[in-house]
């Protein structure tokens, strides 16, 4: 299980939070202006590296936030938080 | 039940890697064995290579619970399943080596009235796909696995049941050798220790694939690299709707034959199946995060075994013999995703998410059909990569019979 850098409550269980996949996703300004292949971009693609990844949570459990973390994905090794 | 046949020293040979070949099969897993397999019977093309970065079948080929089934709700994924299914029915021979394939039957639970409408609504369309399928009611369902508890005062109360005849399960290692040891005899290399770590295209065309074993020149590049796929994709610029997660099963140890048929419940969700030499074979959903470790949560495990007790109290004094991982690519609607790429002569096989085995054969007959002629054959087409900008989604997640 992994232990999550909550940054406001600190190192919880795995067990107390949702995962978010990957941060820093932003809304399109016009989606109305975006060809089909830039929308399927938006909708469908995530990044999934083998290695450093920054990723959303949600402590649902706890203070109920979200927050960003960088995780390497080849060792679940906690980069940043 | 069969006996294990004796285990041969060499069932294939390991040729050191030639310099170049018309097909560069990335990955020696169930997938990529079978691939290489249709293309030389099917096709005539034997200048073929498999490069596997471990040894052959070690990834998910080894790691999955064996379930072959093909009760999907879509025509296009009953299409593949189904051609899949009736070449498991003939593979033994087809093969001229044991496989083990067990047709035994699986159950999908259900235990709400949402579940209930659904599974008959399946039922429906299998039938009108031609597979085989029945809704059974609890005391049929107890008929064909008496060890299932339906009584209708657990918190689950299994209400009915869709049941295929025709599924089952086959011993995996002896899939893959037996598509190995037949491909190398018709010439296709199977090399070993062999991670691809680059792939050279130029003018938009696929040129060659960097390995451990130094360059290898490709006219055609096939991917089947289950939960590296978005790695090596990303070696040809070619980025995919992946995410890769950790897919957990256990096994119990070694029992007396207790459990007929194979067991999947999506609502309380575990699969159960007992291997021909005596475990419960048992899995579940996939850890939420995305990871390339070969290793999940235990509180994932603790949830399936709850689940797995309430169905089956029989298995209280059992014990737990191994737990493991693998690294499972899945795609946004749980459907693959077979075909062409935007690179030329370079193909993907991949986000079979949690349910690649029972497609071992289809898959392989079809991607080497499509490797072939340049086109996909016509039971893949529904699962290309365009799909995703075009919208015609195969949306297998919640029309499936277990979820992914």
């Amino acid at each position: 299980m992994l232990l999550i850098p909550c940054p406001w409550c600190g190192p919880r269980d795995e067990a107390e939070f949702r995962y978010g996949g990957q941060a820093h996703v932003a809304y399109p300004e016009d989606p109305a202006a975006l060809s089909d292949e830039e929308w399927a971009r938006y909708l469908f693609f995530r990044d999934n590296p083998k290695g450093r990844f920054a990723e959303r949570w949600n402590h649902t459990a706890g203070c109920r936030r979200w927050f960003n973390v960088v995780r390497d994905t080849a060792t679940n090794e906690w980069v940043s938080a | 039940m069969r006996d294990f046949p004796e285990h041969p020293d060499w069932l294939w040979s390991s040729p050191q890697p030639k310099r170049s070949y018309d097909v560069v099969i990335v990955g020696g897993g169930g997938h990529g064995l079978a691939t290489a397999y249709y293309l030389a019977k099917n096709h005539g093309i034997t200048d073929v290579a498999v490069l596997e970065r471990g040894w052959l079948a070690g990834g998910n080929m080894a790691r999955n619970t064996t379930i072959i089934r093909s009760n999907y709700l879509w025509d296009e994924s009953a299409g593949i399943y189904e051609h899949a299914l009736k070449l498991w029915e003939g593979l033994e021979e087809d093969l001229g080596y044991p496989i083990l394939f067990s047709r035994r039957g699986v159950l999908n639970l259900a235990h709400s009235l949402q579940d209930v409408r659904e599974s008959v609504r399946r039922v429906h369309a299998n039938r009108l796909n031609g597979i085989d399928a029945e809704w059974l009611g609890p005391e049929e369902v107890k008929e064909v696995c008496p060890i299932v508890n339906v009584s209708p005062g657990v918190r689950y109360p299994v209400l009915g049941a869709t049941y295929q005849p025709r599924a089952g399960i086959a011993k995996h290692d002896y899939v893959a050798w037996g598509y190995a040891r037949a491909a190398a005899a018709m010439g296709v290399h199977l090399v070993e220790n062999c991670e691809v770590t680059g792939i050279e295209v130029t003018g938009g065309r696929v040129r060659a694939v960097e390995t451990a074993q130094g360059r290898i020149a490709a006219g055609t590049v096939a991917l089947c690299a289950a939960g590296h796929s978005s790695v090596v994709g990303a070696m040809a610029g070619v980025k995919l709707p992946l995410q890769s997660h950790p897919l957990q099963a256990l096994v119990s140890e070694l029992l007396e034959p207790v459990h007929p048929t194979v067991v999947m419940s999506n609502a309380v969700h575990v699969y159960v199946s007992q291997a021909h030499k005596g475990e419960l074979v048992m899995g579940a959903g996939i850890d939420a995060y995305n990871s390339y470790r070969q290793r999940g949560a235990f509180h994932i495990i603790e949830r399936q075994m709850s689940a797995a007790l309430e169905l089956f109290p029989i298995f209280a004094r059992a014990h737990v013999l191994r737990t493991w991982g693998g690294v499972v690519d899945v795609s946004p609607d749980a459907s693959p995703i077979v075909g062409p790429t935007p690179v030329e002569n370079l193909y993907v096989n991949c986000g079979w998410g949690t349910g690649g085995f029972k497609a071992t054969p289809g898959v392989g007959w079809c991607y080497a059909h499509t490797i072939a002629h340049g086109e996909p054959h016509p039971l893949n087409a529904p699962f290309s990569l365009e799909r995703f900008t075009t919208g015609a989604l195969v949306d297998e997640h919640g029309a499936a019979a277990v979820a992914h």
